[in-house]
C-alpha cells in the first residue's frame, strides 16, 4: 500500500507492507537511524517519536496508521546548526553513556518542557517512566532535563 | 525481531463505515484503535487477524468525556491521557484519575484508548475493574442498531466481551451519584506494569450509613472484575474499620488468583483484601469531602 506522511517537515511517500512498523519505516525506508529500535514490546521507549505533536512508541504503531500524519524524530531537534537545549543538557550533564535510550528520552523531554517549562524532579521522572536507561541510572538524565528547563533561551527557534 | 504476520489494512471514515467494513471482511477482521494491546498480541501471534480496520479517524466522533443526562460518558476513542486530564471525570469519580495515573506509562497513554483497553479485556486490565466498580454500562452499535449492556454482561471472560464480530463499542456510561467517593489502589512490580493486584472502591454515604457500594478487582480472576459479596456487606452498614475488614475478607475470598511471575496466589489473595481495605478507606474519606 502507498503511504504519505510528513517527517520532520518533509513529505515522504513509500510503497509498504501494511504490517510494517513505524520504527522500521523511519529507520529503513527513510534512513533516519537516530530513532532507535529496542525492546519491540513498547516497554523501553528508545523508539519514541512524535506523531502529531505527541510522543508515541513507534514500535507499536503501524506505518500505515501514520499515513496523513506528521512525524517528528530526534533528527529534527537540532535547528539551524544549533542544539536544542535538551540536547545541550544531555551533553553538559552527562545524560548518556552508551546513548541507546537517548533519542527517545530527548523526544519525551522536549514534549514535557513544551507543556511544562519548569518541571520538578518528580514530574520529570514520571514523564520518562516508560523509558529505560541501563547506564546512567536516570540521575543524570533528570539533571539534563532540568538543565534544559533552566536554559530555555536557546530554544526560541522552536515552533 | 517481532513483526506482525501479513495483514490487510483499511481505514474507517465513520462509525457506520467501520461497521460496514467489519461486515464486508467477516470475523477475521479486527478494529484497531491505539494498537497498544492488539499489535503486541499480533507480534506474538496470539492474535492473527486477516484485516485491520483503523478507527483512529473516528476520534472526532468517539473521543470525549462529557455529561449526558445523569451519566458521565466516556467515548471509546478517548485516549488514556485525555481521561487522566479530564476535569469532569475527576470531579465525579476520582477513581478514574487514580487508575489512569498507573495505567502503562505516559507515552503509551498518549496512544492507548479507553475502548481498546476494555475490549481487550485482559484479566489484569485496570479500567475493566474501574467500570465494574462504578456499575457502568457499555453502548455497542451494529448495523441493526445500538444496544446498552451492563458491565457484568460486557465482560464474558478473559479476552472476551459482548462486542460481536460486526459491532463497535461507542462509549461507556457511568451513572452520576451524589454523596459518593471512589478510589483505586494498585500494586505493581515496576512503573507501568500490569497490576499484581488492583482494587477499586465506590462508597455512597447518607450520613453514617453506606447506601451503595462497588468493589472491583483486577488481576485476581474475579468474575466480571467484581466482588458482589463485599458489596453486599457494605450496603446498609456503617463505614467503619470493622465493616471494611469484613468486606476485605469477603473480597479476598471472592476471587481466584493464579500463581505466576507476578507473585504466588496466596500473596495475591492477601493483597486483594488489603487493597480493598485501603480503597474503601480512601473512597469513604472522599465521600465525606476529605482529601485522601
Amino acid at each position: 500500500m502507498q503511504v504519505t506522511m510528513t517527517v520532520n517537515g518533509d513529505e515522504v511517500a513509500r510503497e509498504i507492507e501494511p504490517r510494517l512498523l513505524l520504527v522500521h519505516f523511519i529507520r529503513e525506508e527513510l534512513g533516519l537511524t537516530g530513532t532507535h529500535w529496542g525492546c519491540d514490546t513498547s516497554n523501553c521507549g528508545t523508539c519514541v517519536v512524535w506523531m502529531d505533536d505527541e510522543p508515541v512508541k513507534s514500535c507499536t504503531v503501524l506505518a500505515a496508521m501514520a499515513h496523513g500524519h506528521r512525524i517528528r524524530t530526534v533528527e529534527d531537534l537540532e535547528r539551524a546548526g544549533g542544539l536544542d537545549p535538551v540536547q545541550q543538557g544531555f551533553m553538559d550533564e552527562h545524560g548518556l553513556q552508551c546513548g541507546f535510550c537517548t533519542p527517545g528520552m530527548m523526544m519525551t523531554a522536549r514534549w514535557l518542557l513544551d507543556r511544562d517549562p519548569d518541571p520538578d524532579e518528580a514530574t520529570i521522572r514520571e514523564a520518562i517512566s516508560g523509558q529505560i536507561c541501563r547506564c546512567t541510572g536516570y540521575e543524570n538524565i533528570v539533571r539534563a532535563v532540568r538543565w534544559a528547563a533552566e536554559h530555555p533561551a536557546t530554544s526560541e527557534v522552536h515552533a | 525481531m517481532q513483526t506482525p504476520a501479513p495483514v490487510e489494512y483499511e481505514r474507517a471514515a465513520s462509525v457506520d463505515d467501520a461497521i460496514a467494513l467489519l461486515e464486508r471482511h467477516g470475523p477475521e477482521a479486527r478494529l484497531i484503535a491505539g494498537g497498544h494491546s492488539l499489535l503486541p498480541m499480533m507480534k506474538l501471534r496470539l492474535a492473527r487477524p486477516d484485516v485491520l480496520i483503523d478507527i483512529n479517524d473516528l476520534a472526532e466522533e468517539l473521543a470525549y468525556v462529557r455529561i449526558d443526562g445523569d451519566d458521565l460518558c466516556i467515548g471509546a476513542m478517548t485516549r488514556h491521557r485525555e481521561l487522566l486530564e479530564s476535569p469532569v471525570a475527576g470531579e465525579h469519580y476520582r477513581i478514574l484519575h487514580d487508575a489512569e495515573r498507573v495505567i502503562a506509562d505516559p507515552v503509551v497513554r498518549n496512544r492507548g484508548t479507553v475502548g481498546g483497553s476494555i475490549c481487550q479485556a485482559d484479566p489484569s486490565e485496570d479500567l475493566s475493574a474501574v467500570f465494574a466498580t462504578l456499575g457502568a454500562r457499555a453502548v455497542i452499535r451494529s448495523s441493526s442498531g445500538t444496544r446498552v449492556v451492563a458491565m457484568d454482561d460486557f465482560h464474558l471472560g478473559a479476552y472476551t466481551t459482548a462486542v460481536g464480530p460486526a459491532e463497535i463499542l461507542l462509549e461507556v456510561r457511568v451513572p452520576i451519584r451524589t454523596g459518593c467517593g471512589s478510589a483505586y489502589e494498585k500494586v505493581e512490580r515496576r512503573a507501568g506494569d500490569w497490576a499484581v493486584v488492583a482494587v477499586g472502591a465506590l462508597v455512597c454515604l447518607d450520613g453514617d450509613r453506606i447506601t451503595d457500594a462497588g468493589v472491583g478487582l483486577a488481576a485476581v480472576g474475579a468474575e466480571h472484575f467484581r466482588s458482589p459479596a463485599a458489596e453486599e456487606i457494605l450496603r446498609g452498614a456503617e463505614p467503619s474499620e470493622a465493616t471494611f475488614d469484613a468486606a476485605a475478607v469477603a473480597a479476598s475470598a471472592d476471587c481466584d488468583p493464579q500463581s505466576d511471575q507476578r507473585g504466588p496466589a496466596d500473596y495475591k489473595r492477601h493483597l486483594a483484601g488489603e487493597l480493598t481495605r485501603r480503597a474503601l478507606r480512601r473512597a469513604t474519606a472522599r465521600a465525606r469531602g476529605q482529601e485522601g
